[in-house]
């Protein structure tokens, strides 16, 4: 089929309504779901997992001069109330970056906070601290840990190159594109090669880093490395050596 | 009466001394601006029109004399505004002649991008009595603590090729700070130069201030044409084309013309054409003539040497887009060869006045028509110009993203009472018609993003203060002003640069540099894809950091630069022109042969619609079933049609497949039979194309397209809400496309009437879209639509079938390829495994 370059067609009107698809993996003998929101769940834990959330990242901007629309940290809230339904987990951690700026916690409206409070109540909320917000998170119900471990599992915000195998981390946002029919398309990834996860940042399709990005050497066995793209719908799982380069 | 009596004695004696009369349109002006009128200059390139403009600034300066030392603080006497930076610095050579001749006592200074801040910081101290600069370095100096002062002595402001200026976010931009030099400086005068226009009232109005209820306009000085062009369409031997842009039939016989001239211009109208163009010349260049490539991706470097080597007369050709379309003196070009259709009739007066830039010899040109249609348009186009029809664009409705940057640097300025505000900035034509409720929400943008969610107060960029004025709330919202200031947008570009590769294929450091190419373009290319650039096939090696990477490549068939903006779409005035030819065979005569036949076998086969019938032909072909609309309303109009007859047809369940536009008809293929669907009016054509469509097709559409978002970007841009720079940093091109596309996917879901999705609406209407004259043409063709069945295709449809399979790769379905990439890994996988 050939159809115009002037924008998408068939109309999005047509498409169906949305049928969701995990993919599972399995990190260091832990089985984990990724959830195209670019959330992962792990089953046996009751334990949701959300990295660069990046709250608050239109105030943060508005500090600045730029006023970008204040819609951002609602539109996150929405995403994560869905994604909390659709797994229903006992433990929501959120791992690292969970606001763009140090103040960002401190000086969000109270409109949000009661929202956020809504979303957690019954569930117990972790933070793991991020370069973006290494003081922790001010006013919110839950703890602060710079590392948690849990079955095997380490959980911290940017991946230590000398870690333990297990380690589950965010920080680098990363993406990958495949090629065909002379088309790009690039998407962020849960990235794994089976010892180490890196989890994409939650709920936004845009930016990051490559998996052959110098951020990301050594972090992986390339021969296993696999990239989870997510998709509107579901994850696309394409291995390292099948990406585009 | 305007006897050169009326000049001082110094500008009498130099005329004589020069052997020179001045010409009565230079003492017209001189005298009418001298009893206080403002003044529009319309004449064609090469009549004096600088000189003219400059006069009364130059008699009256030489009357006022130096300024004594210790008189005080004397402002500028005379401001210059030109679009390019490079016209600004041509003037002030072209000017300080005559002054140091006649020992006049008179500063000139210029002022752009390039001059130096310790040259700025001087001339803010003392300032030149005549400052030649540009709209962005008037809107800066307008936007600073001491604008009231410098301009407070200001007598003239003259605008030079005023017609290119205002039709634009530029023209108005320009409108507002001209408002606010009226306030500063009442006795001021303004002076248009511009080349002919279709309207020249929308210029006149445009240079005074207007007020609610009168119609207040500037006199008009013109002087029409001089010797008449000699203009003819390529003859040719060869077979003309049915479609594609190339025109590369044509090589020999326009090798032979550059052959037999001095120096010839080759204009086209896009930088990929260039390209093609160039390196199809170079094929055949036999005779090594020097044939040069001058079109705005090239390195700035490699231009200026064009240029250089232009104004000394050794170049015999310069193929160029039109970067090369106003008026500055490239030495003496004998020939303008028009390669592809001009689009535009103004366009083509405007490219074909390059040649002999002297008044009193015809200036003569060839058309090189790349298709048949080209042909007809070739026709009109050159119809137009003996007839001296004009058909440049209105001015338009000043934007709205263009007044909140406006708003934020005259808070900069000083603090302002917003309703003498109101009234300076409706005083410009292009805001005549802002409300003042508008005018409120702008001021709201420009302080908190004027969101309905007001979570921004405390980030307030200006305040209201006590006192009822609204001033800025720290310096650093006037330093960051200062650094984004304008309205030209460039898309996100690249650095391209040509590096070795050694025999294992690793990339070598280093290389020369190519020039810039656009980041979309890249997007669409894998490494190993080779393409025309810089007179070049280089072969795309990949991207690193904020560079292309590109090396030597020996395809013979390189994958095409396709720019965008480079499209012009055909002009009403043309199509229309176009239509009637169609419409009329008895003119057909004067076409060559090859088209009159190709138009006799449609009158057999199908038929010629009449010149306000929108003619529908149905037809099998393969195993789909097309529609062909001929409208002749330019490709862009065409593209938006393209988009909404798919959706209704395919509510219809007539299941369109996909669409192909070109200037001149639309054409849309379906697996359901259309023609029968027609016939048995399910739907009925009239129906159908009802303007309805502009109305919840028109937004759900919108929802989705991307050129939405590029238009948007541009609005985010100049409003301010995305700034580019910061002190210390820039922003990527491509930072900057995701962060507004994700803004402006926010504002549709959470504000979708927020105003700067309302300018974006706007600009979009005119802009990309084109909406405004499809709009036009929906009315025009009610009950005029003529359906036509046929079995096959007919040869008015050829051209825009053989468009088909050009278009590239849909920008939708990304998912589809994502599953595809993902099976066929589970296959090498499944294979490799089992």
């Amino acid at each position: 089929m050939k159809f115009s370059s002037t924008g998408p067609y068939p109309p999005s009107s047509r498409q169906t309504g949305p049928a969701y698809r995990f993919e599972r993996i399995v990190i260091q003998g832990v089985e984990a779901l990724c959830d195209p929101s670019g959330a992962l769940f792990l089953p046996a834990q009751s334990m949701l997992i959300v990295s660069d959330l990046h709250l608050e990242r239109g105030a943060a901007f508005a500090r600045r001069g730029s006023l970008l629309p204040p819609y951002d940290t609602l539109a996150q809230m929405a995403r994560l109330e869905q994604v909390i339904l659709r797994h229903d987990p006992k433990r929501v951690l959120s791992l690292g970056d969970t606001f763009h700026d140090r103040r960002g916690a401190a000086l969000m409206p109270a409109l949000f906070r009661e929202r956020l409070d809504g979303i957690m109540r019954g569930r117990e909320f972790l933070f793991i601290l991020g370069n973006h917000d290494p003081d922790g998170v001010a006013d919110l119900p839950g703890m602060a840990a710079s590392v948690l471990h849990l079955d095997g599992l380490t959980f911290r915000h940017e991946p230590s190159p000398d870690a333990t195998p297990g380690e589950i981390a965010g920080h680098l946002h990363p993406s990958a594109s495949v090629t065909r029919r002379g088309g790009t398309v690039r998407r962020p990834c849960f990235a794994t090669d089976g010892r180490r996860l890196i989890m994409p940042a939650f709920g936004t399709l845009a930016g990051g880093l490559d998996l052959d990005h110098k951020a990301m050497h050594g972090l992986f066995d390339r021969s296993r490395l696999t990239a989870h793209l997510l998709g509107r719908d579901r994850i696309y799982s394409v291995r390292y050596g099948n990406l585009a380069g | 009466m305007d006897s050169p009596d009326t000049l001082p004695a110094p500008f009498r004696q130099w005329f004589e001394k020069k052997g020179w009369q001045p010409r009565p349109h230079q003492l017209g002006l001189l005298s009418r601006v001298g009893a206080g009128e403002d003044m529009l200059l319309i004449a064609p390139t090469g009549a004096g029109k600088t000189l003219a403009g400059f006069l009364p600034s130059l008699v009256s300066l030489s009357q006022r004399g130096r300024i004594p030392p210790g008189s005080g603080f004397a402002g500028i006497h005379t401001l210059y505004i030109s679009p390019l930076k490079a016209l600004a610095v041509d003037i002030e050579r072209n000017l300080t002649g005559p002054v140091t001749e006649m020992a006049l006592p008179i500063r000139i200074e210029n002022r752009t991008g390039d001059t130096p801040q310790g040259k700025r910081q001087r001339q803010r101290v003392n300032p030149p009595d005549i400052l030649l600069t540009t709209p962005e370095q008037l809107a800066l100096l307008l936007a600073n603590g001491e604008a009231e002062r410098f301009f407070k002595d200001l007598r003239f402001v003259i605008f030079d090729e005023l017609h290119s200026l205002v039709t634009s976010k530029r023209g108005h931009l320009l409108s507002l700070g001209l408002a606010r030099l009226r306030r500063l400086a009442p006795d001021m005068r303004a002076i248009g130069l511009s080349a002919t226009v279709a309207d020249p009232m929308d210029l006149q109005r445009w240079l005074v201030g207007q007020v609610e209820g009168a119609s207040r306009h500037a006199g008009l000085v013109k002087i029409e044409g001089g010797a008449r062009p000699e203009i003819s369409i390529l003859h040719t031997e060869t077979r003309v084309p049915w479609a594609g842009h190339r025109a590369e039939y044509a090589m020999g016989e326009v090798y032979e013309a550059l052959k037999r001239h001095r120096t010839t211009l080759l204009f086209v109208n896009t930088r990929s054409q260039a390209e093609r163009l160039f390196q199809a010349l170079w094929t055949i260049n036999d005779d090594n003539l020097p044939i040069a490539l001058h079109h705005g991706s090239l390195d700035v470097g490699q231009r200026r040497k064009v240029e250089a080597a232009m104004a000394e007369n050794r170049l015999r050709a310069v193929v160029a887009t039109s970067t090369l379309d106003l008026g500055i003196d490239w030495g003496d070009v004998d020939l303008v060869i028009h390669v592809g259709a001009p689009k535009g009739a103004s366009r083509l007066a405007q490219r074909i006045g390059r040649a002999n830039h002297r008044m009193d010899e015809p200036s003569r040109a060839i058309l090189v028509p790349a298709n048949r249609f080209e042909v007809m348009e070739c026709q009109a186009a050159l119809d137009a110009n003996y007839l001296g029809a004009q058909d440049t664009p209105p001015v338009g409705r000043g934007a709205l993203d263009v007044l909140a940057q406006h708003v934020l640097g005259m808070a900069c300025a000083a603090s302002f009472d917003p309703l003498e505000l109101y009234d300076e900035i409706t005083s410009a034509s292009p805001y005549a018609g802002l409300d003042w409720e508008t005018f409120e929400r702008i001021i709201d943008f420009v302080a908190t993003g004027g969101y309905a969610l007001r979570v921004y107060e405390r980030y307030a960029r200006i305040r209201k203060t006590e006192d009822g004025l609204w001033r800025v709330s720290n310096p650093k919202v006037a330093q960051q002003y200062r650094l984004n200031i304008g309205t030209i947008i460039e898309s996100p570009v690249l650095n391209v640069r040509l590096v070795s590769k050694n025999a294992r294929g690793r990339l070598g450091r280093g290389g020369m540099s190519l020039g810039k190419v656009e980041e979309f373009f890249l997007e669409m290319l894998s490494p190993g894809d080779t393409f025309l650039f810089s007179g070049k096939v280089v072969r795309f090696e990949g991207i690193r950091e904020s560079e292309c990477l590109v090396s030597q490549g020996y395809a013979l068939d390189p994958k095409v630069p396709s720019y965008a903006g480079g499209k012009f779409p055909l002009s009403t005035y043309l199509a229309a022109q176009v239509r009637r030819m169609l419409a009329n065979p008895s003119g057909h005569d004067a076409l060559p042969d090859q088209v009159r036949d190709w138009l006799a076998l449609q009158q057999d086969l199908s038929m010629l619609p009449a010149e306000d019938e929108l003619l529908i032909e149905s037809f099998p072909r393969g195993n789909r079933f097309f529609m062909v609309a001929y409208a002749f309303e330019g490709r862009l109009a065409h593209q938006t049609l393209g988009m909404l007859l798919t959706r209704r047809l395919d509510r219809a369940g007539l299941r369109p497949m996909g669409f192909v536009a070109t200037d001149y008809s639309l054409a849309i293929w379906a697996t359901e039979d259309l023609g029968l669907a027609f016939t048995r009016e399910r739907p009925s054509l009239e129906d159908l194309f009802d303007e309805d469509m502009l109305g919840d097709d028109l937004e759900a559409w919108l929802d989705e397209s991307y050129l939405l978002k590029r238009t948007f970007r541009n609005c985010a841009i100049i409003s301010g809400l995305i700034e580019p720079r910061h002190p210390g940093r820039e922003k990527t091109g491509r930072q900057m496309t995701v962060s507004s596309d994700l803004i402006y996917d926010v504002l549709r879901s959470h504000e979708p009437d927020h105003i700067l999705l309302r300018a974006t609406r706007e600009d979009a209407a005119t802009g990309l879209l084109d909406i405004g004259r499809l709009g036009d043409m929906l009315r025009r063709i009610k009950r005029h639509i003529t359906h036509r069945p046929l079995d096959r295709v007919s040869p008015l449809a050829v051209p825009v079938m053989l468009e088909i399979g050009r278009e590239a790769v849909p920008g939708g379905g990304q998912d589809l390829l994502l599953a595809e990439a993902a099976e066929d890994d589970l296959l090498t996988q499944a294979m490799a495994e089992g």
